[in-house]
């Protein structure tokens, strides 16, 4: 089966069947690093744009040496440092950069729903590497890769999320994911983080106030970071909020006795995660990084490698006027 | 596009007897088996390096180590298909530094399957020697390739494709010559 997809904007209209491809798909990928020379010729003379309008360190090296090993190269955008900061819009940025023809673009952005927008308006394939409070597809796809390949398959555990929920596209994302794959979700931590409506995301979805009403029975507890720099209602005291939601290992030993540990990172340690729980047995942080490298090169290999479509240059094709 | 089969070129006990042969050959003409590992090159490459090793182990009393290889990565024409193909793992669980390989397929053409594969264990290591083991040469090479080991040699037209059916992969067992039909 092939993937068939152009972009990868989210995992809600994902189906099943092509989640499971690309999990299936990361494996020759995880194979791959490690050996002892990484670099494939696959991608060769494919030029992928990295254009990361919010700071990230994380997904950006990931998908930077996903492309590297791929054989590509890349074009880094990077919000610090773009024009940006000069008024230049999305739409102006991406444009530029289409014009200079990468193979496929990479986007992480403040605003949910931008990268829709800008695959709406380009020729190349679109990867959505975090937008807003809306998705984070990737991160569910390694965290799903990594769930199936302790636990040996991917349906119906007892997830538990705890944490800023509300704010948090990989929560959403993982939510869309393992609930296609008939998860149970348990959602805890401080009730304006964690609002009823987030009930509604799936058949299976429940909040409960104290942790360690959640943790009972978990398969798998994704713990989810305090984003100090995103939310602009005062954030919690640290201290109550390592009272009410840090996961200890006290409290996770409610949890089923293989339960996993998942972290998007980056950790926070002493706040939401106690250390001896992030280098404990259960962690799972690490594979999550090495799984995210395979996720990537797999994702850019289907999305950006093959044929190039036709497409007419945008500089020749496209009306100027607003869209 | 429709094919017809023009002639069985390999019977399913053929093909039993030539590997037969092909496997002691294989040893008799690598001077010691100390280093001595099959690779085979997916898909029907992998059935066949298997069942080589184990005419070797129950003739030569010798365990050779064998791997799969998967060449997808490899290919040199990725970039005139529109939808990739889908990647395999290579497997291969030895290191390859300094042994003697010896790639397994089933049917040597063009040589640009074996370039590939040839690309991928060099990012897995410096194997001592590489020789090539194969069923069928059917000829019309297009890079530098040659095979050391060969069951039948076929000449072919442009038109011809050499179908390899095996046990393991497609359920039946016979190599077969067809050609395409307008």
């Amino acid at each position: 089966m092939l993937l068939r997809l152009q972009h990868l904007l989210g995992i809600e209209s994902l189906t099943r069947e092509q989640i499971t491809f690309i999990l299936d798909q990361a494996k020759p990928f995880q194979e791959f690093q490690r050996h002892p020379l990484k670099k494939l010729a696959t991608l060769r003379g494919k030029t992928v744009a990295l254009t990361f309008f919010e700071s990230s360190t994380r997904t950006r090296i990931s998908f930077a040496t996903a492309a590297a090993r791929l054989g590509a190269d890349t074009m880094n955008l990077q919000a610090e440092s773009s024009s940006l900061k000069k008024g230049e819009s999305l739409l102006d940025t991406v444009r530029t950069l289409e014009a200079m023809r990468p193979d496929g673009i990479v986007i992480r952005h403040a605003s949910s729903g931008a990268p829709e927008f800008v695959a709406a308006r380009v020729e190349i394939p679109v990867i959505n590497a975090g937008d807003g409070t809306h998705e984070h597809p990737t991160q569910a796809l390694l965290d799903a890769l990594t769930i199936r390949d302790r636990k040996r398959k991917l349906d119906g555990w007892n997830v538990t999320i705890l944490g800023d929920i509300l704010h948090s596209r990989v929560a959403r994302s993982n939510l869309h994911l393992l609930g296609k794959f008939g998860a149970h979700f348990t959602l805890c931590g401080p009730a304006m983080w964690v609002p009823r409506e987030l009930e509604c995301l799936g058949p299976n979805i429940r909040r409960v106030p104290r942790i360690e009403q959640a943790l009972e029975g978990a398969d798998v507890v994704i713990v989810l970071r305090v984003q100090t720099e995103r939310i602009h209602e005062p954030s919690m005291a640290a201290e109550e909020y390592i009272l009410g939601y840090q996961l200890t290992p006290e409290r996770l030993r409610l949890a089923q006795p293989d339960a996993l540990v998942l972290h998007p990172g980056p950790m926070i340690r002493g706040l939401e995660i106690d250390d001896a729980v992030a280098d404990g047995p259960q962690s799972c942080v690490l594979e999550q990084v090495t799984n995210g490298l395979a996720i990537r090169m797999a994702l850019l290999y289907h999305l950006t490698g093959g044929a190039p479509a036709d497409a007419p240059h945008p500089a020749k094709e496209k009306s100027s006027a607003a869209d | 596009m429709r094919v017809v089969e023009k002639r069985q070129l390999l019977s399913a006990e053929e093909i039993s007897r030539t590997l037969q042969r092909m496997a002691h050959e294989i040893v008799e003409k690598s001077g010691g088996t100390k280093d001595l590992v099959l690779i085979g090159v997916r898909r029907r490459g992998v059935p066949l390096s298997q069942r080589l090793a184990r005419i070797i182990k129950e003739s030569a009393r010798v365990d050779v180590p064998v791997g799969t290889l998967d060449i997808t990565l490899y290919r040199d024409d990725l970039s005139t298909i529109s939808w990739q193909p889908v990647v395999q793992s290579t497997e291969i669980e030895f290191p390859v530094d300094d042994r003697d390989v010896v790639l397994v397929d089933d049917v040597l053409y063009t040589g640009r399957t074996i370039r590939a594969a040839m690309n991928g264990l060099f990012d897995l290591g410096r194997p001592r020697r590489i020789r090539l083991c194969v069923l069928i040469d059917r000829g019309h090479r297009e890079l530098p390739v040659e095979a050391s080991f060969v069951g039948r040699h076929v000449q072919t037209t442009d038109t011809e494709i050499v179908e390899c059916r095996l046990q393991e992969v497609d359920n039946e067992e016979r190599v077969m010559l067809v050609d395409r039909v307008a």
